[in-house]
């Protein structure tokens, strides 16, 4: 297994009564990308916040690459790149101006600065730009140049708090490009309340909800937990109900109106091939045929209205993985 | 030197608004008529003051009265200068740039502060100009000059340290930049309201408290070891204050 790069146990944190994060535990390794899912107000930007240094949290522990966060700030803080919400800009100093403050303040040596310069422009694509002041580039260049800032040093560990939101579709597509390569070399966390982007971007994915983890396991068990349970059928001519339920494996058959059919039937045991052949035999006219799945959405509601998480999604398995 | 790279930019930013242009311009033409007003004064005066023995010269005349309104202008400019240096950065969600690097509270707050004293320091250059531009026509008391010119650099960067704890307290600019004014309005005048009330360890106390006390003294060419510590100790506690607010946002959140 990969070097440990974070380690949280028990935080905690709460705003005056309001318990905003409860009891989070989780590890990050390295050459991974972990998804923090989870509505807003569930906790996720606190514990951004708590795993950089920004907010001390009530309870519990951060380890920085085996650094205590709370106790060596500076060490484990130089191994750390973060980008918060809003990215924290200097609007008016010029690209260039403000990658080299941030580089400088990281404590880049000083004959590495415009090389590390360099490296974190290109990276994010803002070669073009690097003479325009900040106030002056669109949202999605500004969030780049947020990026930018983050890995300027090459910290072991990227945060990324909704790094796409307010982007457009092609920002967005290129900016997961980047996070997928940030991935490679360094441990990446990125927290979102978008599913499909946690589907591309990320190996391990935790959901949040009230401030506590609902869900932590890798991205496959995720999709499989999305696996389908039943079929879309669409046929020119309907057959009769009792025709349809009386096929092997299939428990039942909804009428969607217009010829198309649901076809319900237990997981893993697809009528697919039988219902086919049987169209073709009775001249159903059959056009469509797919499978199902089950929206990431639909996965995420159910986890996050669930009273009491399944036990086989426990934190705890997450260490076991 | 992480201290310095902080006061840099802090600086820089300063100088890429029109804010810190216009208040050098405004406080160097004010200053520059009253220092004309006061010239002109001293050369009608002079023919008389050279019958009498042992007059004040150009130095007490001229340059005293100078950094008299020096102080009292940059009582009121200081306020603004110092209003966003945390509060804007606050605003406009800065500040985790500098709270996830690895820096700690105190470099913050010591660079921030040693970058707006860099700029008062500018301002005290182009005013001190103005005095030593007399060379040119005769001779003034250089030992003089250089006791008001530390006694104005001490007083205003006690007046910066309380501009940029105030700065720390609040988001609003305006709201750090009034109140700053008023505390520094009320260390000035603390002792007047002392010599009035008869009472005399109040007086002293309150007397003591006041910029203005320690001020005088070197303004006079007094050096005075006691009004200098008095200053440093005025500082620190500014800038500590500002360590620990700043400290206490992480807290809070």
């Amino acid at each position: 297994m990969a070097t440990t790069l974070i380690h949280v146990e028990h935080l905690s944190r709460h705003y005056g009564a309001l318990q905003a994060v409860a009891d989070v535990n989780f590890e990050l390794s390295q050459g991974e990308v972990l998804g923090f899912l989870g509505p807003n107000g569930a906790g996720k930007s606190t514990t951004m916040q708590m795993i950089s240094g920004n907010l001390a949290p009530s309870q519990g522990s951060v380890k920085i690459c085996g650094i205590d966060l709370l106790e060596q700030p500076k060490l484990a803080k130089a191994e750390i790149g973060y980008l918060p919400e809003q990215p924290p800009l200097y609007r008016e100093l010029t690209v260039d101006e403000y990658l080299t403050f941030a580089a400088r303040i990281n404590r880049i040596a000083k004959n590495k600065i415009t090389s590390a310069v360099e490296r974190a422009k290109q990276r994010c694509g803002l070669e073009e730009v690097a003479k325009r002041l900040i106030n002056n580039l669109s949202k999605g260049y500004q969030q780049r140049v947020g990026i930018a800032q983050a890995i300027i040093h090459s910290p072991s560990i990227v945060v990324l708090d909704e790094p796409t939101v307010g982007l457009d579709p092609i920002q967005i597509r290129e900016i997961r490009k980047l996070i997928r390569e940030l991935g490679k070399e360094h441990g990446v966390i990125l927290s979102t309340h978008i599913l499909p982007e946690v589907q591309m971007t990320c190996d391990h994915v935790q959901i949040i909800n009230k401030g506590q983890l609902v869900f932590a396991d890798k991205i496959e068990n995720l999709n499989q937990r999305m696996q389908a349970s039943s079929l879309i059928m669409s046929v020119q001519q309907s057959p009769p109900v009792d025709m349809l339920t009386a096929i092997e494996h299939v428990t039942a058959a909804d009428d969607l109106g217009d010829g198309r059919w649901r076809i319900h039937y237990p997981p893993e045991n697809s009528p697919a091939a039988i219902l086919a052949t049987q169209a073709a035999n009775n001249n159903w006219g059959l056009y469509e045929l797919s499978p199902e799945h089950k929206s990431l959405e639909q996965i995420f509601v159910d986890i996050t209205t669930a009273e009491q998480p399944a036990p086989e999604n426990t934190p705890s398995e997450e260490h076991a993985a | 030197m992480m201290i310095f790279t902080l006061a840099q930019r802090e600086l820089r930013s300063l100088f890429l608004s029109p804010l810190a242009w216009s208040i050098l311009a405004v406080v160097q033409l004010i200053l520059a008529y009253l220092f004309l007003t006061q010239l002109n004064e001293f050369l009608t005066l002079q023919a008389q003051l050279k019958m009498i023995e042992g007059a004040p010269g150009a130095t007490d005349l001229v340059i005293a009265p100078l950094y008299g309104s020096a102080t009292f202008i940059l009582m009121m400019v200081v306020p603004l200068l110092t209003m966003r240096i945390i509060s804007e950065e606050r605003r406009s969600r800065s500040l985790p740039l500098l709270f996830s690097a690895p820096l700690s509270m105190t470099e913050i707050i010591i660079g921030k502060y040693l970058g707006i004293i860099g700029f008062l320091l500018i301002m005290i250059t182009m005013i001190s100009l103005m005095p030593l531009s007399l060379l040119f026509a005769g001779s003034i008391d250089l030992g003089l000059l250089a006791a008001i010119v530390f006694g104005l650099i001490l007083l205003v960067s006690a007046f910066a340290a309380v501009g940029l704890y105030m700065s720390s307290l609040t988001q609003q600019p305006t709201v750090a930049a009034v109140s700053t004014f008023g505390i520094l309005l009320l260390l000035w005048i603390v002792d007047w309201a002392g010599g009035k009330a008869g009472d005399d360890n109040a007086s002293n106390l309150l007397s003591y408290l006041s910029t203005l006390r320690h001020y005088e003294g070197l303004s006079k060419g007094v050096f005075s070891s006691a009004d200098v510590i008095y200053f440093v100790l005025f500082i620190s506690t500014f800038l500590i204050l500002s360590i620990r607010r700043l400290d206490a946002d992480r807290m809070k959140g």
